[in-house]
């Protein structure tokens, strides 16, 4: 008897535990999954992890930040105090911060004029974004040459025969 | 009896084709210098390697069909269609070079989008694209939206009698000035006077939005010249979306509008005739099918519930809507948004409002409103004929910058136009659907690409069937000419083989 006592209640217990990690804990997700199945996530914590691309644009007390996962960008709205850490967003000249952000996803933001977006609780650095070197490429160095060449015998051609 | 092509044809195309490609040549030289100024090698590299290209054909063909003969109507509509062919694959060659597009073909296909003024792009990581091809992207939206030819007339033709002819062939029937180099010249000073007063404003609005002064301006830049010339490319990937900013849509939204109105409208608008813009058939019909497609739009929204909120349905619905009816494209959902959350009314509206398009003698494709009117006013006419006596003379007239009265002829021109682009947009529907999409989302996707529009729902990808890719590239060069040039140019090749 006490053996199925301590049974249920082990069961009982690992089921409220279960329930409680999907409630608060937050589910890895990619963009194409957000937004193609943005009904089912909607209002819910979600993680989404991505480059930091463009600019952050401050706005007051928050900023917008846009998160690449190399699928589709997705605009994160998060307090001023969780952008500190980001340092680098990815341009051309630039690979930005790698993050993993935690954060209530909207399918139709009431609050940005229904943005599909998510408002960050927490931004957790993945790895660090670096400045992107650029190293000449000689080939197309090269190229412009011998173009360049064959550009000017032809104008001189075409300047000879107007002559 | 058909005429044989003769050789002096050729050579008279050739020349100025050949021209048209040193007036290209010389405008890459703009993304060279930013290049060079920001410090981005490679980049320069590949708009240096493009214009040697651009120069050495055009100098080559210049120099094997010298010519001083004045080109014919025939001869000048071939010039337009190929000059925008030839721009597309010259254009294509600084983009493919940058690596971020994965065929010559996805370049082409860009290439075209931009000079035709649509939209629809197959560019990977966007993101991380250079400052200069990104100035190229918004450029040849810029040169296209004007008219590639215009911008040689303007420039490069002094005086040729057969400028007109190639104006006309540009889809540009409307003479501002009397002097077809002269309007060609006060299109340039119009789009110029509001690319620095449109880059102000965005500039302004995107340092209010938290970007660093540079960067506001040449996105204010880029986005003008998008804007403006309804085309609709951005420089990030989200495109307006990425700005999350209610002052850039409602800015983004007065240039769309302003960019889909008729040249010589803003003409008589600089002029001081103002009233113009409510007596003006064009702007009524604009008015009338903006309204109307909105409110299919809005009840397609709430009927399937998207946005529960009204402000949010003027928000996403109307400026979807606009950019679509204006010939933009620009978005602030993301595409799979139209399939996933709009529904098939609202969608239908958008498809509908896509297809009419703005003004003639504007920077947009499509239908456009002269068309609608005098279809509608022809329609109107036939109906009294009906109903009235016998006896009664029906005479319709409708106010386009002047009092017209419609005629058999205008109606015929309206009308066949109007057909060609639904036989257009059934096309690329059709081919769509022969590629296994469903057939709503082939004919969104057609529409957007033969009106020059830009809109997507998620078919223009880079895993698309190249016969799609070939097709929507045929349809934006067909839908940006109006259709003459691309007849020309089938009676020329047609002539070439069966004359006599």
């Amino acid at each position: 008897m006490i053996k199925k006592v301590q049974s249920i209640s082990f069961f009982l217990v690992s089921l409220c535990l279960c329930v409680f990690v999907s409630l608060c804990c937050a589910q890895p997700v990619s963009s194409s999954a957000l937004i193609n199945n943005a009904k089912d996530y909607d209002g819910k914590l979600v993680e989404y992890s991505g480059e930091v691309i463009g600019e952050v644009m401050v706005r007051g007390a928050y900023a917008w930040a846009n998160v690449s996962d190399r699928d589709n960008a997705l605009g994160i709205w998060l307090p001023n105090d969780l952008i500190r850490g980001l340092l680098y967003a990815g341009s051309y000249k630039s690979r930005g911060d790698t993050v993993a952000i935690t954060g209530i996803f909207h399918e139709n933001c009431p609050e940005h004029g229904g943005d599909l977006d998510i408002h960050a609780q927490a931004v957790r650095k993945i790895s660090p974004g670096r400045v992107a070197r650029e190293r000449i490429n000689f080939a197309k160095v090269n190229q412009v040459v011998i173009l360049g060449g064959l550009c000017l015998l032809m104008l001189i051609l075409t300047l000879f025969k107007r002559k | 009896m058909i005429l044989r092509t003769r050789l002096e044809d050729f050579k008279n195309i050739g020349y100025y084709l050949g021209r048209i490609m040193i007036g290209l040549a010389l405008v890459m030289l703009v993304p060279v210098v930013l290049g060079l100024a920001v410090q981005e090698t490679n980049p320069a590299l590949d708009f240096i390697i493009s214009l040697e290209i651009t120069l050495l054909f055009g100098l080559i063909l210049m120099k094997l069909c010298y010519t001083e003969k004045d080109l014919n109507w025939m001869q000048g509509m071939i010039v337009v269609s190929l000059s925008w062919v030839v721009a597309m694959l010259l254009g294509a060659i600084p983009l493919y070079l940058s690596g971020h597009w994965k065929s010559y073909l996805d370049a082409c296909f860009d290439a075209m989008s931009g000079f035709a003024t649509t939209g629809l792009t197959l560019v990977q990581d966007l993101d991380h694209l250079s400052l200069s091809h990104n100035l190229w992207r918004h450029l040849i939206m810029f040169m296209g939206g004007q008219g590639i030819v215009i911008v040689a007339l303007s420039f490069f033709v002094k005086g040729a009698s057969g400028a007109f002819k190639m104006y006309v062939g540009e889809a540009r029937d409307e003479k501002i000035l009397p002097n077809v180099i002269d309007t060609s010249r006060f299109i340039w000073l119009v789009s110029v006077v509001y690319l620095v007063l449109g880059t102000l404003a965005l500039g302004v609005v995107g340092i209010l939005n938290g970007m660093q002064p540079f960067s506001a301006f040449f996105h204010g830049a880029c986005v003008f010249m998008a804007a403006f010339d309804t085309g609709g490319f951005a420089p990030q990937s989200q495109n307006i979306l990425y700005y999350h900013s209610l002052a850039y849509e409602i800015v983004t939204m007065v240039i769309m509008v302003l960019g889909a109105l008729n040249f010589k409208l803003h003409y008589h608008i600089w002029m001081g005739h103002r009233k113009e813009i409510w007596r003006n058939i064009e702007t009524r019909a604009f008015f009338i099918t903006v309204i109307s497609t909105f409110f299919l739009t809005a009840l397609g929204l709430r009927l399937c519930g998207t946005y529960p909120e009204v402000g949010v349905i003027f928000r996403k619905g109307f400026y979807q809507l606009i950019s679509g009816h204006t010939g933009t494209g620009f978005m602030t959902i993301y595409a799979r948004q139209f399939i996933n959350q709009w529904g098939d009314l609202a969608l239908a509206s958008v498809i509908c409002a896509m297809a009419l398009g703005g003004a003639v003698c504007s920077t947009t494709g499509a239908i456009k409103m002269l068309r609608i009117g005098i279809v509608f006013k022809a329609m109107t006419e036939d109906i009294k004929r009906i109903v009235m006596p016998e006896r009664a003379m029906v005479v319709e007239r409708f106010h386009h910058i002047k009092e017209v009265f419609l005629t058999d002829k205008s109606a015929r021109a309206a009308l066949m136009i109007t057909l060609a682009y639904l036989g257009l947009y059934g096309l690329g529907a059709l081919v769509g659907t022969y590629c296994g999409y469903p057939f709503l989302q082939s004919l969104f996707e057609s529409t957007s690409a033969a009106a020059n529009v830009g809109l997507s729902c998620g078919i223009t990808q880079v895993g698309m069937p190249a016969l799609l890719k070939l097709t929507y590239i045929f349809q934006m060069w067909a839908g940006r000419l109006e259709f003459m040039s691309i007849f020309a140019l089938a009676g020329f090749f047609v002539a070439a083989v069966k004359g006599k």
